[in-house]
């Protein structure tokens, strides 16, 4: 037998044995009902917990993107005070960032997809359940008990394809948002033991950023001491043109004060 | 008839398009009984684009029931497998 009709045959009962069948037909239609409320507002509640996992899953991006572009600036002011092995490393870091950060990316448009198809069973479903309220009211309201029992079989199986159909996409959707979770979980927890700390920390600094701070301020140093030797000398005359650094220099402003005016 | 791509929804199909998708049927069938994770996923593709090339949407608000149910786009080989009451596929 062919498979897609195996697979019609094997789902088909699956279904039909999933809804209940009351002593009294009419009841089954209000069952029935009941179950497709139910499920309509499960797969509300499963799109609900997909958009979250994205969400999540975009927070990490942008946290791991901020990151990269601050190695990035780290590594072009390495390369400034000329220390390329720091720049290195901070590429290097960088690297490796960028593959997690692919890594998410292809994880969200799979959350992504996740999220639009049991959108899209959502209002199918709620489509036939519409239906299916009509259809039950005027079944009960127009055929006796033993003339309403095929409608409602005819009803009551349509309808049971489709949640069948819908439970299944939830159930899909679960295992794979259950999936992503534990994966975003595991980079949350990297950063929070500390293993990505010197890669990823934002607000500690890292071992880089602490090196290029001991090599700036080193440099702010011999700067504002150059400085103060410059303006102990007599071309100090020029000082004035680049008074407001010097602002702040007690020692050397009313020199070059002084001299100014002079 | 109306054919089920499960996760997208029913799709009216013309009786004069079966013969066709009993052919890619056939392929993914194989597929699974070989056990080719590959060639089913393309003979999987291959037959639902088939269907959806030549179907057009059934209303969603009917209740009718389709008269073929297949897998959805990214079902692997074990999940049909299990579709199929995980007998192995074992013929008869």
């Amino acid at each position: 037998m062919s498979l897609m009709k195996r697979i019609s045959l094997i789902f088909r009962s699956k279904a039909s044995k999933a809804i209940d069948r009351a002593e009294d037909p009419r009841e089954t239609l209000d069952y029935s009902y009941q179950r497709q409320v139910e499920l309509l507002t499960k797969v509300r509640r499963g799109v609900a917990d997909v958009a979250t996992s994205r969400k999540r899953v975009e927070l990490q991006v942008t946290q791991l993107e901020q990151q990269a572009a601050k190695l990035t600036a780290q590594a072009q002011k390495a390369i400034e005070v000329g220390r390329e092995d720091l720049a290195r490393e901070a590429l290097t870091r960088k690297s490796a960032l960028t593959s997690q950060i692919g890594d998410l990316q292809a994880q969200h448009a799979q959350l992504q997809a996740e999220e639009e198809k049991l959108v899209s069973s959502q209002q199918r479903l709620q489509a036939k359940v519409e239906a299916f309220r009509t259809r039950k009211e005027t079944i009960k309201a127009t055929y006796t008990a033993a003339e309403a029992q095929t409608r409602i079989n005819e009803a009551v199986s349509g309808i049971g394809e489709e949640m069948g159909d819908v439970g299944l996409a939830i159930q899909r959707a679960e295992d794979k948002t259950a999936q992503m979770q534990a994966r975003a979980g595991a980079i949350d927890e990297l950063i929070a033991s500390g293993a990505l700390d010197d890669a990823t920390a934002t607000n500690r600094g890292d071992d880089i950023a602490r090196e290029l701070d001991a090599l700036s301020s080193t440099s702010d140093v011999e700067a504002e001491l150059a400085r103060l030797k410059a303006g102990a000398q007599p071309q100090a005359i020029e000082a004035p043109e680049s008074g407001p650094i010097l602002a702040g220099e007690a020692q050397a402003q009313p020199v070059a004060d002084e001299e100014g005016r002079s | 008839m109306i054919v089920r791509i499960l996760g997208e929804g029913q799709l009216d199909v013309p009786e004069t398009a079966l013969d066709r998708l009993n052919e890619l049927d056939g392929a993914v069938e194989r597929a699974v009984e070989a056990g080719d994770e590959a060639a089913f996923t393309a003979a999987l593709a291959a037959l639902l684009d088939g269907v959806r090339e030549v179907g057009v949407a059934h209303p969603a608000d009917s209740l009718d029931e389709s008269d073929l149910i297949l897998p959805p786009a990214d079902a692997t080989l074990d999940e049909v497998r299990e579709m199929l009451g995980d007998d192995g596929l074992v013929p008869g």
